[in-house]
């Protein structure tokens, strides 16, 4: 008998999806966004919930479990939810971005509202799920749920060369999560366990290994896979273009909780269960294409012009961040990696959203076309100039624990890459306070005095500052208490992690 | 030729067992007289007549699943009753409604007599659940020609287009050398299994399980080996897969809507209905040939079908191509049957999400279709997630499934089928499936964008596309059979319980 905490789990995956049901059968519009606010709402609500319910001890251990035959028990599969140490921290980081960019749509007026709410309410249930499966399948189906409305938001409410970056997105990201599922297959076929859940193939694994070679292609393809997903570099030229294009609140979601599937994957799945095959794939593969990320990625975003795309660029080069860290290959490293990416998660969907509110007032994202909204914005200035700290890794903020997790992590590996990768916060600083300064500060171009003067910006109100300081407490609080996170996570690494290290 | 023996296989003759197709056939038949008797006005309740036929049919076969007769052998060999050749009725019988359905929409639009039609359908789909379940070459070559000789029929059944006739002598002619191919095979088969009848021996080299015997005592039997590469050549043909594949673009361009789908659906599942029996049962002995041979044809069927509709602009072509493809990751499942055994049902679930999201495509496909059935370019979707949001919503999942997006059913189909080949070995096949679903996400998705995303907006100025006509809405009956086929889909890929727990008893 699942306990009422299991199915509080179940329910805030359901109450999304549910939601979308009623809206696709045809709710009026006014039951609809009152609808959406709702299930937005009660799975962030259930998520903190959650967070305090989560018992002390338990690390690797999954709590509030529960499983569900969906009629394919007979081959493994079968809906099995809980949470642990690694993913709890990224299921209520999955809640908060999702209610932010749930109350941001429902103030964006967009068109065909109800459509675009209901895509959304499926891409947030299919957030919640992922890192609540303890079943690889279904945190691989879930993932693909959440991912398909994506494309079609892209192409209904795209902006720019939404067309062609909706279908470069969707080619990019099929292939990756192709190869992820093909390794995900292959850890079901050759484990010998025939199953999915995760706790029977750790099991499985730990009482009989892989051979090397086995764990060394199935790590691949999980990494390749994995890394188009997360935008590793060079595989990364899907990221900025969708971002660019994508509406604000799919980017929200895209940005700061969907693209972290492929890292957690990489931790709570390839970590554990291929140690032998991440040792072999980490130098010089997945470190140096996480220095092409935070390097070469790095300066490419130097050189933009355009807000959006410049947010894209900068949440790719922060992947590369936490590449670098899981290829440490340590328990610190992963760990930090746990808490950048919730860190990350939040700061990224709050640049989108202010960008967007940006947009609203200047009616464009060239950042030479901007200036002096700072005079007209105050809130909104000093909102983006905390999000770009925070992005860039400022003590008091959660990016700084998770950054300097990783270098500390990444010094005991090689000093050499370390001093690269903290060649990358100075990067990611030039450009971010070089972005705040051109649209806040400075005097105005003639282009946005010519927009000032016939809409007038006016500060934000509290439909859009709700959402953004949401946001901001939560990036705050992990600041100055990260061990909020870091206690669950350094248990559920503790053990696999370190058998890893000695071995 | 003694009494014993007639007697015994009159005994064997349990006409109750073939009782659907019978009545199948007496309901075709039926329909013939009904548009004699009827007064001209009441002519269009007769393929009402012939649905509801259909639907008593499939409950009976539904309730009758576990026949008294299963596992024997009827009619002096000639059909032998299976949990495979239940299944495989329900699947025709399913599609054969659907068909029915398309046809309703479809036919009205043109001047063509329609009761002919649906009286094809169903002695097409009785002939189809016979080939299903037959167990001796004879039976299986009568069935099978019944099939092709009722789809040449239906393909150039718009006698008024020349695009329909052209379909139906290309259908015709590369039909016709199938069937020689196969008859070929069939008597090199029968002339090396065959052996002289002593005594009451009622056994003869059409039997399949006299073939079996035969190659499995002499399994390097070159004239056995060539037999059994021919008729399987002639199945081949039927379901589309590489070389066969050429004449489906034209074919599925030109005939009429609903034959297009009776063709992707039925006839591609007869085709693995048989090609599952014959390559596991009859000719397994040969393991050592098939294996490498089908999935050589399997890597280039996917390869094929899955390149050449890269370039399709018309959405039947397109169906054809990707169907093509879809022929091909069923092959896979064909070719891990051999080790794994439970890819046999992986490919009968394959089929059965293949059937759904198929004929929800052609669903919508039959309402966009405008006086001229052969023109069915992509642009004609433009603005139809506006214009009708239900029938873009049905086209979405019906691609989306057969795209194998999850959660939809078509990818639980194609993750089994996946499973089953990773278990059985087939690494490079494999990578040439997934490297096809691929490829295939760029033109169903183009499909999508047709149909959902605008490419003309006022916005970005220039002259609006001149409009087609906005398609009509569906009937009530229409919209609800669209919609169980799209909520279907949903449903079976997230609970398919209902689907395993029956085809893999």
């Amino acid at each position: 008998m699942p306990d009422s905490n299991a199915q509080l789990l179940q329910l805030a995956i359901a109450t999304p999806l549910v939601a979308a049901l009623f809206i696709a059968l045809g709710l009026p519009k006014r039951f609809s966004t009152k609808l959406a606010g709702v299930a937005f709402a009660v799975p962030a609500l259930i998520a903190l919930w959650l967070w305090r319910e989560f018992p002390a001890g338990a690390g690797a251990d999954y709590a509030f479990r529960s499983d569900c035959d969906t009629g394919l028990a007979a081959f493994g599969i079968s809906l099995k939810l809980g949470l642990n140490g690694i993913s709890l921290p990224l299921f209520v980081l999955a809640g908060i971005v999702g209610l932010a960019a749930g109350l941001y749509a429902l103030r964006s007026g967009a068109e065909r509202l109800k459509l675009y709410l209901l895509l959304l309410l499926v891409m947030h249930g299919g957030l919640l799920g992922v890192f609540a499966s303890v079943d690889i399948f279904f945190f691989y189906f879930f993932h693909e749920l959440a991912l398909i409305p994506t494309f079609i938001m892209i192409g209904i409410w795209g902006g720019r060369d939404r067309n062609y970056a909706a279908m470069k997105l969707t080619i990019y990201l099929t292939a990756g999560a192709m190869l992820s599922l093909l390794g995900l297959i292959a850890l079901y076929v050759k484990s010998g366990a025939n199953t999915f859940d995760l706790v029977a193939l750790r099991e499985a694994l730990a009482a009989d290994p892989l051979r090397v070679t086995t764990q060394k292609y199935i790590f691949g393809l999980l990494l390749f896979g994995f890394g188009i997903l997360v935008s590793l570099w060079p595989l990364h030229t899907w990221a900025p273009l969708g971002y660019g294009a994508a509406p604000s609140s799919a980017a929200m979601l895209h940005a700061g909780v969907l693209k972290k599937f492929g890292l957690y994957g990489l931790i709570q799945i390839a970590l554990p269960l291929l140690p032998a095959g991440a040792a072999e794939w980490a130098w010089p593969l997945a470190v140096l294409a996480g220095v092409g990320n935070v390097l070469v990625v790095g300066f490419i975003t130097l050189a933009q012009r355009d807000l959006k795309q410049m947010l894209g660029y900068s949440s790719v080069m922060h992947m590369g961040y936490c590449f670098l860290g899981i290829a440490s290959l340590s328990a610190v490293g992963a760990g930090g990696v746990v808490l950048l990416m919730v860190a990350h998660g939040l700061s990224v969907a709050l640049l989108f959203l202010l960008a967007t509110s940006i947009h609203h007032r200047t009616h464009t994202f060239d950042l030479a076309d901007m200036g002096g909204l700072a005079r007209q914005a105050p809130v909104l200035a000093a909102l983006f100039v905390a999000a770009t700290m925070a992005s860039i890794g400022l003590p008091g903020f959660a990016n700084f624990w998770g950054e300097l997790t990783v270098f500390v992590a990444l010094w005991q590996f090689s000093p050499g890459i370390t001093a690269v990768a903290v060649a990358g916060v100075v990067i990611s600083a030039v450009y971010g306070l070089r972005a705040a300064a051109r649209v806040f500060f400075g005097p105005p171009s003639e282009q946005f005095q010519r927009v000032a003067a016939q809409h007038p910006p006016a500060d934000i109100g509290w439909g859009e500052r709700l959402p953004a300081l949401i946001l901001l407490a939560a990036l705050l609080f992990l600041g100055l208490w990260p061990r909020a996170v870091t206690d669950g996570v350094n248990r559920a690494l503790g053990r696999p992690v370190a058998e890893m290290v000695r071995r | 030729m003694s009494n014993t023996l007639l007697q015994a296989i009159a005994e064997s003759n349990q006409w109750w067992a073939i009782g659907p197709e019978m009545i199948l056939g007496c309901a075709a038949l039926g329909l013939l007289v009904l548009e004699i008797f009827l007064p001209k006005e009441q002519h269009r309740h007769i393929p009402v007549v012939s649905i509801l036929a259909q639907i008593a049919v499939l409950v009976g076969v539904v309730v009758n699943f576990d026949t008294v007769w299963k596992g024997e052998y009827l009619f002096g060999g000639l059909i032998l009753l299976s949990d495979v050749g239940q299944i495989a009725r329900v699947f025709f019988l399913l599609s054969s409604l659907l068909v029915s359905f398309l046809a309703l929409v479809c036919l009205p639009r043109t001047r063509m007599p329609r009761v002919e039609f649906h009286h094809l359908v169903l002695v097409v789909t009785a002939a189809m659940m016979l080939l299903a379940q037959s167990n001796h070459f004879v039976m299986f070559f009568v069935a099978l020609e019944t099939v092709t000789i009722g789809f040449y029929i239906l393909v150039s059944y718009f006698r008024d287009s020349p695009l329909s006739l052209e379909a139906g002598l290309k259908y015709l002619v590369l039909g016709a050398l199938s069937s020689a191919i196969m008859l070929f095979g069939i008597v090199l088969l029968y002339g090396a299994a065959g052996k002289v009848t002593l005594d009451g021996v009622v056994h003869t080299g059409f039997e399949y399980p006299v073939i079996a015997d035969f190659l499995r005592q002499n399994p390097d039997s070159f004239l056995g080996l060539a037999g059994a590469l021919l008729v399987l050549g002639g199945v081949a043909f039927k379901i589309g897969a590489f070389p066969f594949q050429v004449w489906i673009p034209d074919v599925y361009q030109g005939a009429p809507t609903p034959v297009t789908a009776f063709l992707a659906v039925s006839s591609k599942g007869a085709g693995f209905a048989v090609l599952l029996v014959l390559v596991l049962e009859v000719f397994a002995p040969l393991e050592g040939v098939l294996v490498p041979v089908l999935s050589f044809l399997a890597a280039a069927t996917i390869l094929c079908g899955n390149l050449s509709a890269l370039t399709q602009r018309n959405a039947k072509r397109l169906m054809g191509m990707s169907g093509v493809s879809h022929a091909g990751y069923l092959l896979l499942g064909v070719v891990a049957a051999f080790s794994v055994p439970w890819a046999a049902d992986a490919v009968w679930f394959y089929l059965f999400t293949y059937l759904l999201a198929s004929m929800a495509v052609f669903g919508v496909m039959a309402y966009l279709a405008g006086a001229d059935d052969a023109d069915q370019e992509l642009d004609h979707y433009d603005r139809l997630a506006r214009n009708r949001p239900f029938l873009g919503a049905v086209l979405a999942i019906g691609v989306g499934s057969l795209a194998g997006i999850p959660p939809l059913a078509g990818f639980m189909g194609k993750l089994l089928l996946f499973i089953a080949a990773f278990q059985a070995h087939l690494y490079w096949l494999l990578a040439v499936a997934v490297g096809g679903v691929v490829v295939s996400i760029f033109y169903y998705f183009g499909w999508i964008k047709a149909a959902f995303f605008e490419t003309w907006s006022p916005a970005a100025g220039g002259e609006a596309p001149a409009g087609r006509p906005v398609p009509p809405a569906p009937s009530w009956a229409g919209a609800a059979t669209l919609a169980a086929l799209a909520l279907a889909t949903v449903l079976l890929g997230f609970y398919q319980e209902p689907l395993t727990s029956w085809l893999m008893k």
